[in-house]
């Protein structure tokens, strides 16, 4: 049986980590490879990178990293943030990463899931959704959120699973930032609709908040940023926790 | 020296680095001369099976591969590739290993079969040296290698599935050593150092 992953996420801006709280107020929390070399030391099953750097030097910043990365860590990873086109996911995944994460380019493009997962397997392209409740209704977000969209939450992350995305990358705006949990309620519905993973993103605060998504909306991956950047908790006790709780990690 | 075969349908950076901490020397190539010369050679692959058994023709490695008496690891889809046929696109393979690869059924499991697992060892091997059994590797397959006499280690993913196999010179793994910790690099230096 296929163990439950908790992944470190890490945001991005010129080589450092960078947190904001409901997608704004950034602050510094350090290198990216000393953070991912520490991750992968601590048991970490899996890492994200959301890079948000907004210059003409992205690109090739973004590759060194990676690269760097790879260097350093076994276990896999993957990147997001403003990949749009088939030869940068080439370029990523050249460059020693394992997935790439979709988010704005599939809503304003569809047809890159098909291309991408054609190309490079569906293993390696997750599709990255952002939602948040809009008048009783789950919104589809774009643009690091700063946009809404006409789509619908389940029925576009089911167009996703069906266009050949791998693996879905959850984050509720709602939640994120706030440590008040995952967004169970979402996710419990999103895990019995679709049949590739769901990793869920957004609230965690509470050893338990991870328990609650695995045990009661069943996913298979809980993803968080601030809680390990500062030490608010470590991979190595949350995962005992969660072992001790009959959860089936990877220890 | 270890030839790692790049013939565009796989992640030889990953592999590379890890041939990095190990200290071995090793040239990353799709050249026959190259990888007719070699001590070893690791075929990894990522992807999807048409184009991969495709890409393989273009660098015109098909025969070679088949007949080489070196040992040879496949990765993952370069495990897929040694077997005889893939159910992804229907694809004639390598041949090496006479059984052909499955779908999961993702009607009783999420497909792909994506994360860290245990690999329950039933046959002793040479690549497990000094590795517990039941340890836990990383996977991201869709298709899957069934059990037979080939198999060396097994994985449960709503079935029973082969996450290694060997036969003469030929070793395979279903998961990504080069991607699991430790213990993956483990098993990588039992395939340069004893097998």
């Amino acid at each position: 049986m296929v163990s439950k992953r908790i992944i470190p996420c890490l945001d991005v801006k010129e080589g450092r980590v960078v947190k904001g709280t409901n997608f704004v107020n950034l602050r510094d929390a350090g290198s990216a490879i000393e953070l991912a070399e520490r991750y992968y030391h601590e048991g970490a099953d899996e890492l994200v990178f959301l890079d948000i750097t907004a210059s003409i030097e992205k690109r090739k910043t973004l590759l060194e990293l990676v690269e760097k990365v790879a260097e350093v860590i076994r276990i896999p990873f993957t990147v997001g943030g403003g990949i749009s086109e088939l030869k940068d996911i080439e370029a990523l995944l050249r460059s020693g990463a394992d997935k790439v994460s979709l988010n704005t380019s599939i809503v304003k493009n569809p047809e890159i899931i098909t291309n991408a997962s054609k190309q490079f397997g569906s293993q390696a392209i997750v599709a990255a959704i952002d939602v948040k409740r809009v008048s009783n209704e789950f919104k589809i977000f774009i643009k690091g959120g700063s946009e809404e969209t006409e789509l619908e939450g389940f029925s576009w992350c089911k167009k996703a699973e069906e266009l050949g995305a791998g693996e879905i990358l959850l984050t509720s705006m709602d939640k994120d930032g706030t440590k008040s949990g995952f967004d169970l309620e979402f996710l419990s519905k999103l895990t019995d609709m679709v049949s590739i993973p769901v990793i869920a993103s957004g609230g965690a605060g509470t050893m338990d908040d991870f328990y609650d998504a695995f045990h009661n909306a069943n996913v298979d991956a809980c993803l968080a940023a601030s809680l390990f950047h500062y030490n608010e908790l470590t991979i190595n006790e949350l995962k005992e926790y969660l072992n001790n709780k009959g959860i089936n990690v990877r220890l | 020296m270890i030839a790692l075969i790049d013939y565009g349908a796989g992640n030889t950076a990953s592999v590379a680095n890890a041939l990095n901490e190990l200290n071995v020397e090793y040239k990353i190539t799709k050249r026959e001369l190259d990888i007719t010369s070699a001590d070893k050679i690791i075929f990894p692959g990522v992807g999807e099976a048409t184009y991969a058994v495709k890409q393989l023709h273009f660098a015109n490695l098909f025969n070679l591969l088949r007949i080489i008496k070196k040992p040879l690891l496949g990765i993952c889809l370069g495990m897929q590739m040694l077997c005889e046929k893939s159910k992804e696109g229907d694809v004639a393979c390598l041949g090496i290993f006479p059984e052909s690869t499955e779908l999961f059924n993702k009607k009783n499991v999420n497909v792909p079969h994506m994360g860290w697992n245990k690999v329950d060892i039933i046959k002793e091997s040479k690549l497990f040296l000094d590795i517990d059994n039941n340890e836990q590797f990383y996977f991201a397959n869709s298709y899957y290698v069934p059990k037979s006499e080939h198999t060396t280690g097994t994985t449960l993913h709503d079935i029973e599935f082969a996450a290694s196999i060997e036969k003469d010179n030929f070793y395979g793994v279903q998961f990504h050593p080069e991607k699991s910790g430790v213990v993956g690099i483990k098993l990588l230096k039992n395939f340069i150092e004893r097998c």
